[in-house]
Order: C-alpha cells, then sequence, then structure tokens
C-alpha cells in the first residue's frame, strides 16, 4: 500500500467522521496555539523586563546601602541612615580611574505633586544635573537640571511625562509652579517647573518621577547631612566607559568604599546592569518555561484526545478491519491507515494551532490587561516545538490504537455485522 | 489445487473445548465448484477459515498449490490471502460510505496494482453491474450488494472464490440471480469456487457436495467424480 493511499484512506476516515474529527482537532489546535501564545508571552514579558533595564542607560553600575545599613521608614525626607555619601560619589569620580566616564548620586523620597487643584503621588528624587546623562534621559521640552542650580541649590523641578500630564493637562508646564509635599503633609514646598522628560515606556520609574537638585534640598532637610557634615545619597550610579571590564571596576569602587568606610564587611551592595539584566531574565525565563509547561499539559491533553479518538474509531471500525484483512491487508497496512489517520489529525490540528497562535500573539501584543502593556515576541522554535510535540503524539496516540487493530480477529471481525 | 491433510482445529470456550474439526483430508481441484453443508457448529465455516488463510489449523498439513502454506508467517499469508482468494460473506462485507468501484478496488490497493481503475470496473461489468459504478452500498439493493462484493472477490484473478452462505441474506429470487452468476464464473470462466450453505436448493448449483457434521466430513459426492469431470472435459 503506497503512503498516498493510505493518506487518501485516512483523509476519508477523518472527514467520514466530521464532528468527531473537529472535537479531536481542536484538543489539538488548543494545545499548540496555547504553547505558542503562552511562549510569546513569556518571551516578550522577558524582552520587556531587558529594555526596561538597558533603557536605565548603558554600562551602569549602581551601589546602593546594604540592607543592614538601610532603615526604610517610608518617605524621602524621613531621617535615614544610609552609610552612603555623595563624597563617596566625589571620590569613586574623582580617582582618575579611565574606566570611568561619570558619577551621578542622589536620594529618593516619596512626595505628593500638587499644581492647582491637580495632584498626584511621585517619587522625588533628588540629584545633581549629570543624573540625565548618566541613566539616559531626555527632555521632551525645557531642560534638565543645570550645574548652576547644583550650585545655587535651586527649587526648580523636571518632571516625568505623567506627572506633568497629570498636573498640566492644558497648559505647558515650563515656568509654572510646582509644590511638592512631604511627610504626609507636614513639610511643602515650591518649585518652578524647568522641564518634562521624554516617555521613557513600560514601567519605567521615570514617567513617575519629580527631579529636583539635591544641593536645593539639602539646605532645608538638616538631616540629609551625617554628623561629619556629608551629604547621604540612597544611590550611586557609575557609568563605565564603554569597553571597561565592570567586573574589574566594580572590584575597584569596593575596594575604594571599604577603605573609606573603614570596613572590612562592605555596608553597600555593588550591581551592574549585567547582574540586573541576568537576574531579571532568570525570573522572566522562568515565567516563560512556566507559561511553556502550561501550553505543554494542554497539548499533552490534546494528544490523549487523539489517542482515545482513535481507540474508539479502532473499535467502532473492527468490521471495517476484518473487511481489509480478508482482502489482503498486512498487519502492517492496518497499522499503517490508523498511524496515517493520527497522523494526519494531529499534523492538520498543528497547523491550524499554529495560525491561532501566532495570530493570537499578534493580537495581544501591545494590549494593556489592568495596568500592564503585554509584549509578545513570536519564538520560531516555539512553533517548531508546538507542531513536532503534536506530529510527535499524534504518531504515538496512533500506534496504540493501530496496534489493537492488527490483533482484531478478521474472523471476528467479520462476524460483528 | 488444495489439499487438507488430517486438519484440526480445537476452540476453547472456558473450560470446554469444541473440536470444530476433528480431522479432515479434502482435495479440491482447479475449476471445481464445491458446496460445503452442514448444520451451524459442524465445522463447515472453520473449514472455510483455514482454506481462505483467515485462520491457522491447530494440527495437519494445507497445501496450497502444492506449497505448504500452513507454517506461513502472518504477513505472507495476508499477501497470500489478498491474491488466491477472494471472499464474498453472507453480509456482503462493503465498507459504508464507498462507492462500487472503491470497493472492488480495496483488494488491489494491498496489492499495490496500478491500473486498479480500469480493472475495478472490469470486474464490476463482468458481474452486471456497469450501470452502478458510483453507488454506494445504501443506494444498492441486496443482490446489487453482493454482487459488489462478487467483483471485489473476482478483481484480484484469485485461485478460489470463497462463498460463505452467500445468499443468505437475500430473498429468493435475488439468490437465484446470485448463484446463477456463479455458476456462471465456473461455467464459462473455470473459477474454483468453495460454497458454504445450509439450504439443498443453494447447495445444488454446485457440481460437488461435502457434507460435514461435528467437525467431520461425514459425505462427499464427488472427490473421484469432480476429477473425472476434469479429466472428461479435458479429453472432450
Amino acid at each position: 500500500m503506497s503512503t498516498l493511499d493510505a493518506l487518501q484512506i485516512a483523509v476519508r476516515a477523518i472527514i467520514a467522521n466530521r464532528l468527531r474529527s473537529l472535537l479531536t482537532l481542536l484538543g489539538l489546535v488548543i494545545g499548540v496555539s496555547s504553547v505558542i501564545a503562552l511562549i510569546a508571552v513569556g518571551q516578550g514579558t522577558q524582552k520587556g523586563v531587558s529594555d526596561q533595564i538597558r533603557g536605565l542607560g548603558t554600562d551602569l553600575i549602581f551601589i546602593e546601602p546594604s540592607a543592614e545599613a538601610t532603615t526604610q521608614q517610608g518617605g524621602g525626607a524621613s531621617p535615614i541612615t544610609t552609610t552612603l555619601t555623595r563624597a563617596d560619589a566625589d571620590a569613586i569620580a574623582a580617582n582618575g580611574n579611565p574606566a570611568i566616564s561619570a558619577v551621578t548620586s542622589h536620594i529618593t523620597g516619596e512626595a505628593q505633586a500638587i499644581a492647582g487643584v491637580n495632584n498626584v503621588g511621585a517619587e522625588s528624587v533628588f540629584t545633581s544635573s549629570n543624573y540625565a546623562e548618566v541613566r539616559d534621559l531626555e527632555v521632551a521640552t525645557g531642560s534638565f537640571i543645570a550645574p548652576g542650580h547644583d550650585r545655587a541649590g535651586s527649587l526648580v523641578a523636571v518632571l516625568g511625562l505623567r506627572v506633568a500630564e497629570t498636573l498640566f493637562p492644558n497648559v505647558d508646564p515650563i515656568g509654572q509652579e510646582v509644590r511638592l509635599s512631604f511627610l504626609a503633609g507636614r513639610v511643602v514646598f515650591a518649585f518652578t517647573v524647568i522641564g518634562v522628560l521624554q516617555e521613557v515606556g513600560g514601567a519605567a520609574d521615570a514617567d513617575d518621577q519629580v527631579f529636583v537638585p539635591i544641593t536645593g534640598m539639602a539646605n532645608r532637610f538638616r538631616f540629609l547631612y551625617t554628623p561629619t557634615g556629608d551629604l547621604r545619597v540612597t544611590q550611586i550610579d557609575v557609568q563605565a566607559s564603554p569597553g571597561a571590564d565592570t567586573e574589574q571596576l566594580k572590584q575597584q569602587i569596593s575596594e575604594l568604599l571599604l577603605f573609606r568606610h573603614n570596613r572590612t564587611d562592605p555596608d553597600f551592595t555593588i550591581e551592574s546592569q549585567d547582574d540586573l539584566l541576568e537576574a531579571a531574565s532568570e525570573v522572566a525565563n522562568t515565567l516563560s518555561i512556566l507559561l511553556g509547561v502550561i501550553g505543554g499539559i494542554s497539548l499533552l491533553v490534546g494528544g490523549i484526545g487523539v489517542m482515545n479518538i482513535m481507540l474508539v474509531s479502532v473499535t467502532e471500525r473492527t468490521r471495517e478491519i476484518g473487511i481489509r484483512r480478508a482482502v489482503g491487508a498486512t498487519a502492517g497496512d492496518i497499522v499503517n491507515q490508523f498511524v496515517t489517520e493520527a497522523l494526519a489529525l494531529s499534523v492538520l490540528g498543528g497547523m491550524i494551532g499554529i495560525v491561532i497562535g501566532v495570530v493570537a500573539s499578534l493580537l495581544v501584543d501591545g494590549q494593556t490587561l489592568g495596568d500592564q502593556e503585554v509584549t509578545t515576541v513570536i519564538q520560531a522554535w516555539s512553533i517548531a516545538a508546538a507542531f513536532g510535540v503534536s506530529a510527535g503524539v499524534g504518531l504515538i496516540s496512533g500506534i496504540y490504537p493501530a496496534w489493537r487493530a492488527t490483533v482484531v480477529d478478521p474472523i471476528a471481525a467479520l462476524r460483528n455485522e | 489445487m488444495i489439499r487438507l491433510d488430517a486438519v484440526r482445529k480445537t476452540f476453547k470456550t472456558g473450560e470446554t473445548e469444541i473440536n470444530a474439526l476433528d480431522g479432515v483430508s479434502l482435495q479440491i481441484e482447479r475449476g471445481e465448484f464445491v458446496a460445503i453443508m452442514g448444520q451451524s457448529g459442524s465445522g463447515k465455516s472453520t473449514m472455510m477459515n483455514i482454506i481462505g488463510l483467515l485462520d491457522r489449523p491447530d494440527e495437519g498439513a494445507y497445501l496450497l498449490s502444492g506449497q505448504n502454506v500452513a507454517g506461513l508467517s502472518e504477513h505472507a499469508r495476508a499477501r497470500l490471502r489478498g491474491t488466491a482468494f477472494g471472499f464474498v460473506f453472507q453480509s456482503y462485507s462493503l465498507l459504508p460510505r464507498m462507492s462500487a468501484l472503491e470497493q472492488v478496488e480495496l483488494p488491489l490497493i494491498y496489492q499495490g496494482v496500478r491500473d486498479r481503475r480500469r480493472r475495478a470496473a472490469e470486474a464490476l461489468v463482468r458481474v452486471g453491474l456497469a450501470d452502478r459504478i458510483g453507488h454506494r452500498p445504501t443506494q444498492l439493493s441486496g443482490g446489487e450488494q453482493q454482487r459488489v462484493a462478487i467483483a471485489r472477490s473476482l478483481v484480484v484473478d484469485p485461485l478460489v472464490v470463497l462463498a460463505d452462505e452467500p445468499t443468505g441474506a437475500l430473498d429468493t429470487a435475488t439468490g437465484h440471480e446470485v448463484m446463477t452468476l456463479l455458476s456462471d464464473l465456473v461455467d464459462q470462466h473455470g473459477m474454483t469456487i468453495i460454497l458454504v450453505t445450509h439450504e439443498p436448493e443453494v447447495a445444488a448449483f454446485a457440481h460437488r457436495m461435502v457434507r460435514m457434521r461435528d467437525g467431520q466430513i461425514i459425505e462427499d459426492t464427488g472427490a473421484s467424480k469432480a476429477a473425472d469431470a476434469l479429466n472428461g472435459e479435458a479429453s472432450t
């Protein structure tokens, strides 16, 4: 019996049992399409997180106080015990290390931003003029904090896009007054808006932040100073020179800070962007695998459906098997027939599943679910894997029923009228 | 052409053993039209199944054209079954949803024959169904369905056509037509037919009668007569 004959017989059998074939297909279609779509969502999430971390800037090293050195009490203007200071940042920059291209530092705190009748919860970032450059932030209108503002300790503010849109829905924010209320309204300062940042996108922080010169705030919050007169910061960002060995740089910075803090064990953490990327993609990868497994299970269930249908089909077609055996079909011919039928079903299901999976992934891409934007990245390997698994599952699902078909006694089968 | 030597076949149903065939010896030559008669349970169907390679004997020899086929593999038996035998069953044994032409093509598919459409059509013409080629079983009368089954048995040019109660599901007139068709195949085309039936009127079409009871042959009207008839034909 030729393959074409076997295929023809299979197609006829599938068409003859339209509804049943359709339901069987449905299981496989759902399985294959969910594998493709779920992996696309997983990969999209991974890409989103990576983009967000990359969007912080390039070749960055983040230095933060370690947990034991920090007492988070909420409210940026509340007394803080960070052991990092602006002097530390200056020392790192002053080192003359060719691997370092820029250093900036900041301290963040929750604040309520108010303009006229509008107000919004925002994160206030007390920083200096070079923050924008290190963090790759661009202004949409106006300008960022200038070195002059640093020196003068000006009360000026640069708004993240969402903050600006909320506070000034109809007016150009530049030159307007924005008030920042700290410590649950106990302290309020007025700032002049000098710039609005471009949208960073995604769930990036900068869209919801307000940037003000740290020097201006230091004069108003005395507790920002250490007893020895250094200005406390909650984070130092070091931008490495292109091509610099960040691992070595981390080591050098660590040694410098240990020396300055006169400690043997660090009271800070140093993480490069690569470290963050690695940690984040690990999380996203786990998500991808989890989603893939869920899809895989539905594919498996679909495959079991094929096996079930094929078993029923063999039982129902005992008489047909008997007739075919009587007219000269070998056991191999019968196996071939049922395996081909199962394979044809699963390949068809796989193909429909690919189309639906890809279309679903494309439709979901860019949609917002709750407050999260869903990104999907369709992976060629997930299509190949889903299709391969469905064909494989179909093959395996066909073999056992096919074997059952061969042990059908043709005499009994022919009597089974 | 067909020779059974002391063939035994035992079926077990639970604790009891039934000797379906209890040492049967039989010889059938080319061109014979043999009716095997007997009550149900006499072993006639079992014998036909063994001759048609649908079943194996427990003991004894089965020679088909001089070849001992009792020891063949299952695969070889299936291949041989397809080329050497044509089956006609009481219940037509047609596949649903297939046209008459496709039914008749079926044995040729398993033999990998190329021009099977033409050969199938020819076989249908031979049984007088030239105008029913595209009809499905549900669109055919009982007699027509049985003719399709006969065409399917003939299409492979078998050594023997095995007909198991071919008129069992037909009324007398239609049954008569089907038997006339089978007789013509023997008389005009030299086909060999082994017919299993319990109806004497049907058996009367055959040239030789083998009567069975309890797994044994109790009467054979023409072991030698058939050979004589052949010899007679050959000499005239």
